[in-house]
């Protein structure tokens, strides 16, 4: 009992020094600010760091990451820094700064920070030390502050990047009355696939469409949960009055889908887009005629 | 709840108006079998627009509701499949295999029109 009565004692003075320590810290890094600043910027073009940028924006930057630093630390509050690091991530990712200069810029500036330190009190062995105490908690704390602050950002982006590439992946195209392609290109994995079957069974509902080109030229191969979800997309559309033509299936596919054992009866599929196109004409009633030789030259 | 079913031309339409119980089902089934014969109908379109499920035995019951009408010489179309219901029966193997389906009522008659079952088809012309 009494023993623990002496450390809740012992450790309130710690407490209250470690706040002067801050504040003397915060002064000393106020004073030496240009300085500092100056150092920090030749270091960071020195280990080649943000290279996309320019030396007068490397700098404002650096002002601004500095200010914001050492009120950090004399604040203990984190949260305009964040707000700073997810600012400054919105500005520079675009310009392909990578998460590794991100972080090296921000250790950089521990390291400066810390020698000015050893600088300043090399004489005074001790109070080095307590002035290190309070640094370098607070110090790792910004680091990570920043440096999660900019992974949090870049993934935002690429989830922002991943939707509206699945936005544009699976696009339906009228080519004619009742007449629509899905030209399909890459990989389909299973979210993909189901996203391909909603598209292709709303866009038949919305455009009344009676045939459908599913065109998987660019397509290299698919497994067989993929190759059975096409199939039964297929089946589906035949239950909305629809036929799918399959075009463009490489070798490989050809295979998988005989692999699954598919029914060849229900899958009607053309060589080629083209042969596909003229195919579903023909279904549709259509007859293209050529009515004069191209002229190649411009009008 | 009962499933009108109304003459329109050589064709009987019923519209299924709301989720069907199998006892619904049954006798939508056997009073389209009677009622095609009985007013000479050529085709039969049944409208499943407002179902939003279709389990097994909904398609067993229309795929047999297909096959006795084909055999009491008319034929079947059922329209109005929604997308999402179309890709669940699939899932579960239900195709309805060898019945026709259209998209909406328009196109179930297009089809049967193209196929000669209109009355335009079957004039009757005497010779003087």
């Amino acid at each position: 009992m009494s023993d623990r009565r002496e450390l809740a004692t012992a450790a309130e003075p710690r407490l209250e020094s470690t706040a002067s320590r801050l504040r003397e810290l915060v002064a000393h890094l106020r004073n030496q600010r240009a300085q500092l600043r100056e150092e920090w910027a030749r270091l960071i073009t020195e280990a080649k760091l943000l290279t996309a940028m320019t030396k007068e924006e490397i700098f404002a930057e650096a002002t601004s990451v500095y200010d914001n630093y050492v009120e950090a630390l004399e604040t203990g509050t984190y949260e305009a820094l964040q707000a700073y690091a997810r600012n400054l991530s919105e500005r520079i990712i675009p310009r392909g700064v990578e998460t590794h200069e991100v972080v090296g810029i921000v250790l950089l500036l521990r390291d400066v920070l810390a020698r000015s330190l050893f600088a300043t009190y090399h004489e005074d062995f001790n109070k080095l030390n307590r002035i290190l105490d309070a640094y370098e908690p607070a110090a790792n704390r910004i680091a990570i502050t920043v440096a999660v602050g900019f992974v949090q950002e870049r993934e935002r982006i690429i989830r922002e990047q991943q939707e509206a590439i699945r936005e544009l992946s699976t696009p339906v195209l009228q080519v004619r009355e009742r007449l629509l392609i899905l030209p399909i290109i890459g990989v389909i994995d299973p979210q993909r696939a189901r996203q391909l079957t909603e598209q292709l069974l709303r866009g038949i509902r919305t455009n009344r469409a009676k045939v459908v080109v599913l065109d998987i030229t660019g397509v290299p191969y698919i497994d067989s949960p993929v190759a059975n979800h096409l199939v039964q997309t297929v089946e589906a559309a035949r239950l909305l009055g629809a036929t799918v033509i399959v075009t463009g299936l490489s070798p490989e596919i050809a295979q998988t889908l005989v692999n699954i054992g598919v029914d060849l009866g229900k899958m009607n599929t053309v060589g080629d887009l083209q042969g596909g196109i003229e195919e579903a004409e023909r279904l549709l009633g259509y007859k293209v005629v050529l009515i004069q030789e191209p002229t190649t030259e411009p009008a | 709840m009962q499933v009108p079913i109304l003459k329109q031309g050589a064709y009987l339409i019923a519209t299924v108006q709301s989720a069907l119980t199998d006892d619904d089902l049954k006798q939508l089934r056997d009073t389209l079998v009677v009622q095609v014969s009985k007013v000479r109908a050529r085709a039969v379109i049944v409208d499943v627009t407002a179902l939003d499920v279709i389990d097994s035995f909904a398609t067993r019951t229309l795929r047999d509701v297909a096959h006795m009408i084909k055999l009491r010489g008319a034929e079947t179309v059922i329209v109005g499949i929604q997308p999402e219901v179309a890709f669940s029966m699939v899932k579960l193997g239900l195709t309805l295999e060898g019945v026709a389906t259209s998209l909406d009522l328009e196109e179930g008659l297009a089809y049967l029109n193209r196929k000669g079952k209109g009355p335009e088809h079957h004039e009757v012309r005497t010779h003087r």
